[in-house]
């Protein structure tokens, strides 16, 4: 089977002033959303606090729930509906008394308010404020070192500067859309949304490769042609594939989203984002990176040699 | 080529039915007692999130087993000083955590019996004063000091592992994370806040005496006579809830602590059928224990467990024999639970809870069949594409598919690894760099075939030129698993394992594995059209 009858010769590269607007304005947005909301909305994994999840027996307002918590002095508790009836999520943030002290005092009120409705207490997480700084510290760490190494690897498997570069500014592009649309979507920046722009970092820059593989091979055989033309040859010749795992992996992480639980809902919606940015910053970022590189700077260089 | 085909497919089947065995004990738990010692490797683990379960990180506050040293210290300097018949005035440690000495006298002296019996204490600073009255400012060597750290911290490991064990969980782990930090993970636990009392009490065991010349109205006012401290009793009325406090005045001098038992075990009072415990001493122990009840007769002796009062009977005569009980009105579980911390000893230091996450067992049940059925629906929906898109070639692909789960499965269980919720997902993204690699394969023999090549030269350069571009993104991808598994913590580690194991699956599955089926079908069925 194919998806195209005959060969493609869409013009990508020739749009890249359009995609370039285009992409601008999503991170300029992405920026002013985080900003707006004043920082990303840590969840207890960076911020430190307290979570706990709870199951009821039967039906229950969550006003109920709510009351319980303001009745034994938390005012700053946020209860929320949480996947299932009758399942709430009760979250404690930045408190600065004893938090295992704070999960006791909550637990035995709720056992107490509740002994009607055969509480569960199904989850229950407990993170110190210090150990929250530490997560974040090792997360700016885990992302600032993946982009490094994957420079790295990128640009000696190409022997070519930019092809490194152009991959960076790609991911650079994808992740601060991702982080764009996890602040638009208020969405908890947590630890499993941490390992979502990871598995970014590497779904972009295993797209960009691949094109970029395309080119590598092109350029032996195009002597005359020149680099956007190979460009464009080299994206139409792959997009067949782009568009065939790229469809196959969303069916996938969609599959996740409608059938994973609540626990994975947050995790799913943010890989679902970037998996549309990492195939769209491949295309409109990363080749048009490395053809500016190439034609304006290295060659200026060449030139004077 | 046909000889090296019989050879690949050895070792492939191999591969295959090393995995299969290795998923065994996972799948059915009949299997024959010899199979463990053949095949290593157990059932796959199944991490907190899945199987429910507690993790805790505690943080073991070194500096105030420093600091109580430090207090023994002075207190045996004192003691020795005034034994050698040297007036004394100041011995103390202050907050700086250093020893302050003020004495009079000959200087050789006290500087002798310094440096013979407190080797480990440093000048920091001396001075002498008006009539004769020497000011010394000692400081634990640092050495000491961080020996001392490193020992409290390995003790407290040893106390708590020890606890655990006694209490009774399946499969616990106990390790040391980082210098100070203490991590337990506890599967399949019940109630997790006892384990936590458990785990969290530092269990000093005291005797002090009763003041019973002080005035404790006095003293409550804030009239503490000079020597004495104010403890509480807690009682909590098992009906209401309430908690009642009830204050005793005691001599500050501990006589005796909980480092010299022996044994404590749960008993039932026969009089009012409640449960206490019962502790026995060791020699050094029962001994010191007759010594402080045969000078006390007639006074009372206060039991207390970090700084609560948990009784103070009156002494009626001497006790030989080493045996001692505590009362309270104890729930046969608290009485299990002292005893357990009595016998395992108290903690050098006490610990904090920085870190607490646990999962009830029915949330992780929720979990792994959400989690096994999106799988199940998600890999069944790729293979049925793949032979939708790609016809009989899409079978080959989807080989490919099957077998990386299974190893990456089998690798699970042969390293002991656990699986957890975002494991599963990373499980998945690994399927789908699987469907990716094999994507770029057929699209290149696709090509291929297209500008004309015969059927076996089309798949020599399908998979010749697809392959840098299959390893590069590979092992990108695997770089950034690499580094994620490095930094993260517990639920994030288990995404970047089961991706990593994943890659390396697929680059054995995707290259080798679909090549020889392909090599298979078109040199010895003599098929000449392939269906992709």
């Amino acid at each position: 089977m194919k998806l195209f009858r005959s060969e493609t010769h869409f013009d990508f590269i020739g749009k890249r002033k359009i995609t370039l607007w285009i992409s601008t304005t999503a991170i300029l947005v992405s920026v002013l959303s985080i900003l707006l909301h004043g920082g990303l909305n840590y969840g207890v994994d960076f911020a430190g606090g307290l979570v706990m999840q709870i199951k009821l027996s039967k039906l229950t307002d969550i006003a109920e729930v709510r009351s319980n918590a303001e009745a034994i002095g938390l005012k700053d508790a946020a209860v929320q509906k949480f996947g299932g009836e009758n399942e709430f999520l009760i979250r404690v943030e930045k408190s600065s008394e004893d938090l295992e002290a704070l999960s006791k005092r909550i637990q035995t009120s709720l056992q107490e308010r509740f002994k009607d409705k055969a509480l569960e207490i199904r989850r229950v997480e407990v993170v110190g404020p210090r150990v929250g700084k530490d997560l974040k510290t090792k997360a700016l760490w885990a992302v600032g070192l993946s982009f490094l190494a994957i420079l790295i690897y990128v640009a000696v498997r190409f022997h070519e500067f930019s092809y490194g570069l152009g991959g960076i500014v790609a991911l650079f592009h994808d992740v601060a859309v991702t982080y764009g649309a996890i602040s638009i979507f208020n969405l908890e920046y947590s630890l499993s949304l941490l390992a979502v722009i990871l598995t970014i970092i590497g779904f972009s820059i295993n797209d960009t490769i691949v094109i970029f593989d395309r080119v590598r091979e092109n350029i032996k055989k195009m002597r005359k042609e020149d680099l956007v033309t190979i460009f464009n040859v080299s994206i139409n010749e792959t997009l067949e594939r782009t568009i065939l795992t790229t469809s196959t992996v969303m069916m996938v992480v969609v599959i996740l989203f409608l059938l994973g639980g609540p626990v994975i809902h947050e995790f799913t919606i943010a890989l679902i984002v970037g998996l549309i940015t990492g195939t769209y910053s491949t295309v409109y970022i990363a080749s048009p990176v490395v053809l500016f590189w190439e034609m304006r700077i290295s060659s200026r260089r060449r030139m004077k040699r | 080529m046909l000889r090296s085909l019989k050879l690949k497919f050895v070792i492939y089947a191999a591969i295959t039915l090393f995995s299969i065995l290795l998923l065994l004990p996972t799948v059915t738990s009949e299997l024959p007692s010899w199979f463990g010692k053949v095949i290593p490797g157990e059932k796959i683990h199944l991490g907190l999130d899945l199987q429910g379960g507690m993790y805790l990180l505690l943080e073991v506050e070194a500096e105030k087993a420093v600091g109580g040293y430090i207090e023994q210290i002075a207190t045996n300097l004192g003691d020795e000083l005034r034994a050698s018949s040297i007036p004394v005035g100041r011995v103390e440690r202050n907050r700086e955590g250093q020893i302050v000495l003020e004495f009079s006298g000959p200087k050789e002296k006290v500087d002798n019996l310094l440096s013979q019996h407190f080797g480990m204490l440093r000048e920091l600073s001396s001075s002498s004063g008006e009539g004769g009255i020497w000011k010394y400012q000692l400081i634990l060597d640092s050495k000491e000091l961080e020996n001392l750290k490193k020992r409290s911290i390995d003790q407290a490991l040893e106390i708590i592992r020890n606890r655990i064990d006694q209490f009774g969980v399946s499969e616990p782990e106990i390790t040391l994370q980082g210098t100070d930090q203490i991590l337990v993970q506890l599967p399949g636990i019940k109630d997790p806040q006892r384990a936590i009392n458990l785990i969290g009490q530092t269990a000093l065991l005291e005797f002090k005496l009763v003041d019973d010349e002080g005035n404790l109205d006095e003293a409550l006012k804030g009239n503490v006579p000079a020597g004495d401290i104010i403890l509480y009793q807690r009682s909590v009325d098992p009906r209401t809830g309430a908690v009642r406090r009830v204050p005793y005045l005691l001599k500050e001098k501990t006589l005796m602590t909980g480092d010299v038992i022996k044994d404590a075990r749960v008993a039932i009072d026969s009089q009012f059928n409640e449960p206490y415990v019962a502790m026995e001493f060791n020699d050094i122990g029962a001994r010191l224990f007759e010594q402080v009840t045969g000078a006390n007769v007639k006074k009372r002796l206060a039991i207390i467990l970090d700084n609560n009062v948990y009784s103070a009977p009156v002494i009626q005569e001497r006790i030989g024999g080493g045996r001692a009980q505590i009362t309270g009105r104890f729930t046969t579980e608290e009485a299990k639970d002292l005893a357990i911390v009595l016998r395992s000893g108290s903690l050098p230091a006490p610990v904090k809870i920085i870190e607490q996450r646990t999962v009830g067992p029915s949330l992780g049940q929720d979990s792994i069949r959400k989690g096994i059925f999106s799988t199940f629906i998600s890999a069944a929906l790729v293979v049925a594409f793949m032979i939708f898109y790609y016809r009989a070639s899409g079978i080959i692909a989807d080989i490919a598919l099957v077998l990386n789960i299974l190893i990456t499965l089998a690798a699970l269980a042969l390293f002991r690894a656990s699986l957890t919720l975002p494991g599963i997902a990373g499980l998945v993204l690994s399927v789908g760099m699987a469907v990716d690699a094999n994507i770029l394969i057929h699209e290149r023999i696709k090509e291929e075939l297209k500008w004309g090549k015969t059927l076996r030269a089309a798949i020599d350069q399908g998979y010749h030129r697809a392959f840098s571009a299959i390893i590069d993104s590979n092992l990108t991808t695997l770089i950034s698993a690499i580094i994620l598994y490095q930094f993260g913590t517990g639920p994030v580690k288990g995404f970047a394992v089961t991706l990593s194991i994943g890659i390396l699956a697929n680059l054995f599955t995707a290259i080798s594995v679909t090549r020889w089926v392909f090599d298979f079908v078109t040199l010895k069925t003599g098929v000449k059209r392939l269906s992709i």
